[in-house]
This record gives structure tokens, C-alpha cells and sequence, in this order.
């Protein structure tokens, strides 16, 4: 017993260290699995205050950027708009009131607006985090977009703030599809290039060109159909010759996000317990 | 003693929030941030408890951690750094660091040259290692490590002279 005691009292600096050693790594590995531990990110009161605190002066010297980009989806949304009215007079438009189907059916997705307070894009495991958490309604699997095109998911929430698993990281899949046609493939990132992604697994009969414009294809709960990616920029036959592999150019910047809108999928809940039904059969 | 403790403290709150705002958006060529927080465990009082020191480095590191949203990766860096450290010094300094009787602002330019791209190597090596976690990319971790690694032992030295005050 004498011995044991002796034993860790003289190596008790090693020890501290493998225990400790021990611990970063498995919180390292957890942070290399899609579901993380809660405990280490930076969506809690202390990193995420600290991060708005400064965001809120950077923020003032972007305004000028953002007004521009509102204007610009203002301008989108009023094209839209102004299409749809000038369609047959005499139907009366559908309104709340005199509508059959009750209005909260038919509004799938709600938009909900946060900002960046961190963004990173250079390592290969990026995450951005957004001021806005469970508390204005923002919950985990939502997916995160802004008026250009798709930005990430959220991946943990605390009641203020939030952290994004952002396009930029190994960890992210999602199904995306060719404009014009439902050929779909699967995005992800290899970790170089910030502005390029790249879309594995695309159909050999799919007609793909270069300048193609890739959206998101709806088929998962979290993106609705049709969120503009990015332009196709090249395009090679893999391996196995039956697959295409494209790399994209993406239409946001993903180093310049100031506001971004977080997407609750109404029926998402719905959409699950049908799936996990099955899956149990 | 007292005003060691506060000059250590104001230290690591200077690095950490120059190294969170600034240092951690550099993105030179794209990818090389360079890590000059580590100069806090590097000038850290070298007679200090080592089990303290230790556990100092793993907080250190688990800071960086959770404004970063690594994992644990810089906290187990850091404690890599903590532990190799009185190898290091008797490494650079010699038999002097055995009488406990070195000063980093004391010592010879090279010594602190040597001492630094050690441990700084040492850090950003596992550093990588452990945040590609890839063993395939293996030449792009080394790349990064080699290129991040220099530019961060130029961060930590000029600090380290800019800030040191000679006594006299």
C-alpha cells in the first residue's frame, strides 16, 4: 500500500497529464462526430457574449454591405411579387379569411433572422455562431441560409446563442440537385478552397455542364426545395465511371456573412416519426 | 508573489483576446493563423508548481477550445507543451535551469530561439495531428505545421522582446 501511495505521489505529474490528455481526446473525437458534446462550444452566455460584444462594433463598418444586399433581395422578392399579380383579375385573391384550408397548414417553413458573431472558414472543421438561440425559436437540424444561397445547419443551441455547422466542414452532407432537372447528388467539402465545393455521387446520365446552377433538393427536413448553392465549375466521371463528381463555386461568400435566416420546418416532426416508423418495420 | 499571480493573469487576457480577434483571422494564404497565445505558457514562471502548470496549460488550451468549437485539440496541445517544457529548458539553457536560476529576459537571443521553436513546434504538430485527424493528409498537417510554426516563433520572440523589461 506504502508503495502504491509512493508510487502515484512521484509520478503524479504524469498522471495529471495522461488524465488530462485522456479527456482532450475525447472531447476531440466527439468533436469529429456529427452529434458533439455539449460541453465544449461557443454557444454558451460566456464565448457567446464576448463574440457579440466585438461582432456589434465589426457589424457597423459591414452596413453599407448589407444594405446593398437587402436591397438586392428586395428587389428579387418585388420581381416576384409583381409576376404573380399581374395574373387573371377576376378570381378573388386568397386571403386568410376566406381561405378553406387553415393558414398555419399551409406555411411550412418559417424564416427566422440572426446574426454572425464568429465565422471561420480555415481549418477543415469550420463553425460559425449566431447571437439568437432556443429562445427566439432557433433549435438543432435547422438549416441556416442566407438571401444568396445555403450557409450551414444549426448544431447546438444554448437560449441565446447558437453555433452553425457551416458548409465548410468535413462533417457536413446534404442532398443537392441541377437546376431544371431532379438528378441529385450529395455536397460536401474537401477542406481547400473556401469558395468551392464539391457534389459526389451525381448521376452519369445527368446532364451536367459547366455554369449549371446547383440548388438544394428538398429531400431532406432541414433545407426546403430549391436554395441556390452554387455554379457548377467542372466536372469529372469518378472511379467507377457511373458517378460524376462536380466541383461548385459557391454563390455566397462564405467569408463575408453578416445576417443570416434560420429555417423551422413545421412538419419536420411529422416527417420523422414517419421515417422512424419505417425503419422500425 | 500576489502581483506575479495578477501579471499572469493580465497576460493571459491580453494573449487570449488578441489571439481570438486578430490572430485567429488572419487566414494568410488562406489557411495559416498563427498561434501566439502559447507565449503565455512559454514565458509562464518557470519555478512554478509543475502539477499547477499542467493543469494550467489544459485550461488554456480548453479555452481556445470553446471559442474555436475544436473538440479538445488545443487542450491537448497545451498539455504536450506543458509536459515537454522542463525537458526543453534543460535542453536550450543547460545546467543553469537546474538552479532554478534563469530569466527568459536573461538569456541569451539563441537559448530563446531554441526554447521557443521547440515547444511551439511540438504544440502546432499535435495541434494538426489531431485537427485534420486524417493520417492520410499527412503532408498537408506537416505543411501546416512547418508554415503556422514559423510564423508564430517570429509572433512569440517579438512579443517576447517587445514586452520583457530588462532589469538592471
Amino acid at each position: 500500500m506504502q508503495q502504491i501511495i509512493n508510487f502515484l505521489i512521484r509520478n503524479k505529474n504524469f498522471l495529471l497529464f495522461a488524465f488530462l490528455l485522456m479527456l482532450s481526446l475525447v472531447f476531440t473525437i466527439q468533436s469529429h462526430s456529427y452529434h458533439r458534446s455539449k460541453f465544449v462550444n461557443s454557444a454558451n452566455w460566456f464565448t457567446g457574449g464576448i463574440y457579440g460584444s466585438v461582432s456589434s462594433v465589426q457589424d457597423y463598418f459591414n452596413l453599407k454591405t448589407y444594405n446593398q444586399q437587402l436591397l438586392e433581395e428586395n428587389a428579387r422578392l418585388r420581381t416576384i411579387v409583381s409576376a404573380t399579380k399581374t395574373g387573371d383579375k377576376s378570381i378573388e385573391p386568397l386571403t386568410a379569411a376566406n381561405s378553406p384550408i387553415p393558414a398555419d397548414s399551409t406555411v411550412q417553413y418559417v424564416y427566422n433572422t440572426a446574426r454572425v458573431i464568429n465565422n471561420n472558414y480555415a481549418k477543415i472543421d469550420n463553425f460559425i455562431t449566431l447571437k439568437g438561440g432556443s429562445s427566439s425559436n432557433i433549435q438543432k437540424d435547422q438549416g441556416v441560409i442566407t438571401s444568396q444561397g445555403i450557409v450551414g445547419i444549426i448544431d447546438n443551441t444554448s437560449s441565446s446563442y447558437s453555433t452553425v455547422l457551416s458548409i465548410l466542414n468535413s462533417n457536413f452532407t446534404t442532398q443537392v440537385k441541377l437546376k431544371g432537372s431532379e438528378h441529385f447528388g450529395t455536397l460536401q467539402w474537401d477542406g481547400k478552397s473556401p469558395n468551392i465545393v464539391q457534389v459526389i455521387d451525381m448521376q452519369q446520365q445527368a446532364p451536367v455542364t459547366k455554369g449549371d446552377t446547383i440548388e438544394t433538393s428538398g429531400k431532406s427536413a432541414i433545407f426546403p426545395k430549391g436554395i441556390p448553392v452554387g455554379v457548377v465549375q467542372d466536372y469529372t466521371l469518378d472511379n467507377s465511371k457511373n458517378f460524376y463528381t462536380l466541383s461548385v463555386k459557391l454563390m455566397n461568400d462564405m467569408t463575408s456573412l453578416g445576417h443570416v435566416y434560420v429555417i423551422e420546418n413545421k412538419a419536420r416532426v411529422e416527417i420523422e416519426q414517419l421515417e422512424n416508423e419505417n425503419y422500425e418495420e | 508573489m500576489k502581483n506575479n499571480v495578477l501579471k499572469n493573469i493580465m497576460r493571459f487576457v491580453a494573449l487570449m483576446f488578441v489571439q481570438i480577434y486578430l490572430f485567429n483571422h488572419i487566414n494568410f494564404l488562406g489557411y495559416i493563423n498563427p498561434y501566439p497565445y502559447v507565449l503565455f505558457l512559454l514565458v509562464f514562471p518557470f519555478t512554478a508548481n509543475r502539477s499547477l502548470y499542467i493543469f494550467i496549460a489544459f485550461l488554456t488550451g480548453l479555452t481556445m477550445d470553446m471559442f474555436g468549437n475544436s473538440g479538445g485539440v488545443h487542450a491537448a496541445a497545451c498539455l504536450f507543451l506543458a509536459y515537454l517544457r522542463p525537458l526543453t529548458l534543460r535542453f536550450a539553457f543547460g545546467v543553469s535551469y537546474e538552479y532554478n536560476a534563469i530569466k527568459l529576459s536573461k538569456v541569451s537571443l539563441y537559448g530563446r530561439f531554441v526554447y521557443i521553436s521547440i515547444l511551439v513546434f511540438t504544440h502546432h504538430l499535435v495541434l494538426f495531428l489531431l485537427e485534420v485527424f486524417n493520417i492520410s493528409n499527412i503532408l498537408y498537417t506537416l505543411n501546416k505545421t512547418l508554415v503556422t510554426s514559423i510564423f508564430t516563433i517570429i509572433l512569440c520572440i517579438v512579443f517576447n522582446i517587445l514586452f520583457s523589461r530588462r532589469i538592471e
